[in-house]
């Protein structure tokens, strides 16, 4: 009865198709790219990491790197300590997020609170647009110019801090606005609805809501400051001595004090080289930690 | 507390487009009105002129007189944040504040009017959430975060906040349509307890929904796509369900629309 069966065979083909060759070749070398890119990538950073970690963990747990500047050393004398510089980069850069972070998250409140598509605002937006892509020596030609040529100032750290604000404000605006902009209307409406005021709503209500965010914006804003190196070089001099005074005087800073000593050739020189790269790495990591904290402690939560 | 509603012609602009036409009604205190119609007739755009919310909308005015027990809320010295103090609103989709626990979240209406009294506040917190047939089942985790609670208590949790600033008029836009069907049997049989406080006013796209919670129904419609909405009947929900006036009601109620 061979008709009957032939009869209850399936009159197409099955419906699964095995992977093609074509495909399964495609699939490898797709694979394979990205596996490569990933390397291209990750390799070179965890090199520096390493390197720098190598090179400065002895010289930063030396007894005096925290707390003794480099004041009466010579070039080639072993001792003394970063703290000089790192008084100075946490000066400098602190006063420069003093200043910028509220005007930055004023400008944002501005743009994304009351501007909405004001003429003033749209050219706003595009200065921001403008002083993100600010090289750094340009800004702190601009402080130079300003600041030392024309109003008379002499160099100093905070000539320095001003040029960071430059830098700094465009970063903190652009963070603030997208976190500013991804609250809900809705969460506005039911606080105008309840009888709340519009700045009372901004204050108590958006800026809560969009607070960690914020803080993650400003925080890699404030590592981006505290590796620059050209404000420095222009708008203060080195000093291998602890200088409290922001307002006159030189003062170092981790990335002026590598610069330095570039031009010491001896050993001294180069550990204090890795010595202050690894001090300024862990500094930055230490400020994004804790911003990191903040911001965990500030999202809004839902358990 | 329940004060009552009039609207005298009233004309509703987005810029230059004019979204609802010549509307006229009254709403009495302690009752509720349904407003249903077709999407775009402009039911949101009434709802949201009766507090003056429209106007975070830039461009967006009223023409027309909406009289709170006789007082003219456009009135040029009126202050927008003292009317919606007064006429609180409660929307489509559930929005707690999501930094504010549980407690947080229905006083915050006080709190960010400045009351600081912890007892007093606390008072409030379990009135209102008693008031919104929430109190039962979040008594033991004021703490929490809002954002913790199912969807249809989030929206009774709105309810109550809403309540807490004890206005006079509580105004609904679509309350249940992101909710289930139980918690939207919790929130009908809410609004029908708070009607002993409030004058109420829902917009619903359910017509069964409208004929239960509601004293008198308000049907808006389009004349033709692009054409401002305007009411077409107004009247005790009984009637207008049973038996209408106007033929366009009749047709959109029994599902025989467009
Ligand atoms: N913010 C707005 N800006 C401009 N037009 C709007 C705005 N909100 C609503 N409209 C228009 O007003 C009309 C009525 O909308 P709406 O009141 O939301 O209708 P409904 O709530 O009945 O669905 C629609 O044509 C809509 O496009
Ligand atoms: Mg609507």
């Amino acid at each position: 009865m061979s008709t009957t069966i032939d009869l209850d065979e399936p009159a197409v083909g099955p419906t699964f198709t095995p992977i093609s060759t074509g495909r399964k070749i495609r699939n490898g070398i797709a694979a394979v790219l990205v596996t490569l890119a990933f390397l291209v990538a990750v390799v070179p950073l965890v090199w520096v990491l390493w390197t720098v970690i190598a090179e400065g963990l002895s010289v930063v747990l030396r007894p005096g790197w925290w707390t003794q500047s480099l004041n009466g050393l010579l070039g080639r004398q072993q001792g003394g300590g970063a703290y000089h510089a790192i008084y100075g980069t946490l000066m400098q850069s602190l006063i420069a997020a003093a200043i910028a972070t509220p005007i930055g998250i004023l400008v944002a409140i501005y743009l994304v609170e009351y501007g909405a598509k004001s003429r003033l605002a749209r050219a706003t937006t595009f200065m921001v647009d403008i002083l993100t892509g600010i090289p750094s020596i340009v800004a702190a030609l601009f402080v130079y110019a300003v600041w030392i040529a024309i109003l008379g100032f002499d160099r100093s750290a905070f000539a320095v801090s001003l040029a960071l604000v430059l830098l700094m404000v465009p970063v903190v605006v652009r963070s603030t606005e997208e976190m500013l902009r991804i609250v809900p209307d809705d969460l506005r409406e039911a606080a105008y609805a309840l009888g709340v005021p519009k700045w009372k709503t901004i204050v108590r209500i958006v800026i809560p809501t969009a607070l960690s965010g914020m803080l993650t914006g400003i925080s890699l804003a404030l590592a981006r400051i505290m590796g620059e190196t050209a404000p420095m070089l222009i708008l203060v001099a080195y000093a291998p001595f602890i200088n409290y005074n922001v307002f006159a005087g030189n003062m170092a800073s981790l990335p002026l004090l590598m610069t330095v000593e570039r031009a010491n050739p001896t050993e001294a020189g180069s550990d204090r080289i890795w010595g202050a790269a690894i001090t300024l790495i862990l500094i930055i990591t230490v400020f994004q930690l804790i911003a990191a904290l903040l911001s965990r402690v500030t999202a809004p939560k839902t358990k | 507390m329940a004060k009552r509603l009039d609207l005298k012609d009233v004309d509703i602009y987005y810029g230059s487009f004019q979204a609802v036409d010549g509307v006229t009604l009254s709403i009495p205190p302690n009752s509720v009105t349904a407003f249903i119609g077709p999407s775009g007739c402009g039911k949101s755009t009434v709802l949201r002129a009766l507090n003056r919310m429209h106007e975070v909308v830039p461009g967006a005015r009223v023409e027309g007189e909406v009289l709170l027990d006789g007082e003219d809320i456009y009135a040029p010295n009126v202050d927008p944040v003292s009317v919606r103090r007064t006429i609180g609103m409660v929307f489509q989709r559930p929005n707690p504040f999501p930094t504010m626990s549980i407690r947080d979240n229905v006083v915050a209406g006080l709190k960010l009017q400045g009351v600081k009294n912890k007892k007093v506040l606390d008072e409030v917190a379990e009135r209102s959430l008693r008031g919104a047939n929430l109190w039962n089942e979040v008594k033991d985790r004021l703490n929490k975060p809002g954002g913790s609670l199912s969807g249809g208590q989030q929206q009774r949790l709105c309810i109550a906040r809403a309540i807490a600033v004890q206005p006079e008029v509580l105004l609904m836009d679509e309350p249940c349509s992101a909710l289930d069907p139980i918690s939207t049997l919790a929130i009908e049989d809410l609004i029908a307890n708070l009607k002993k406080q409030y004058t109420i006013v829902i917009v619903t796209h359910n017509m069964q929904q409208a004929a239960r919670v509601s004293d008198q129904t308000a049907f808006f419609n389009l004349r033709a796509t692009g054409e401002p909405g305007r009411l077409v009947e107004i009247g005790d929900t009984e009637k207008v369900f049973s038996t209408p006036t106007e033929k366009a009601t009749e047709d959109y109620i029994s599902g025989r629309f467009g």
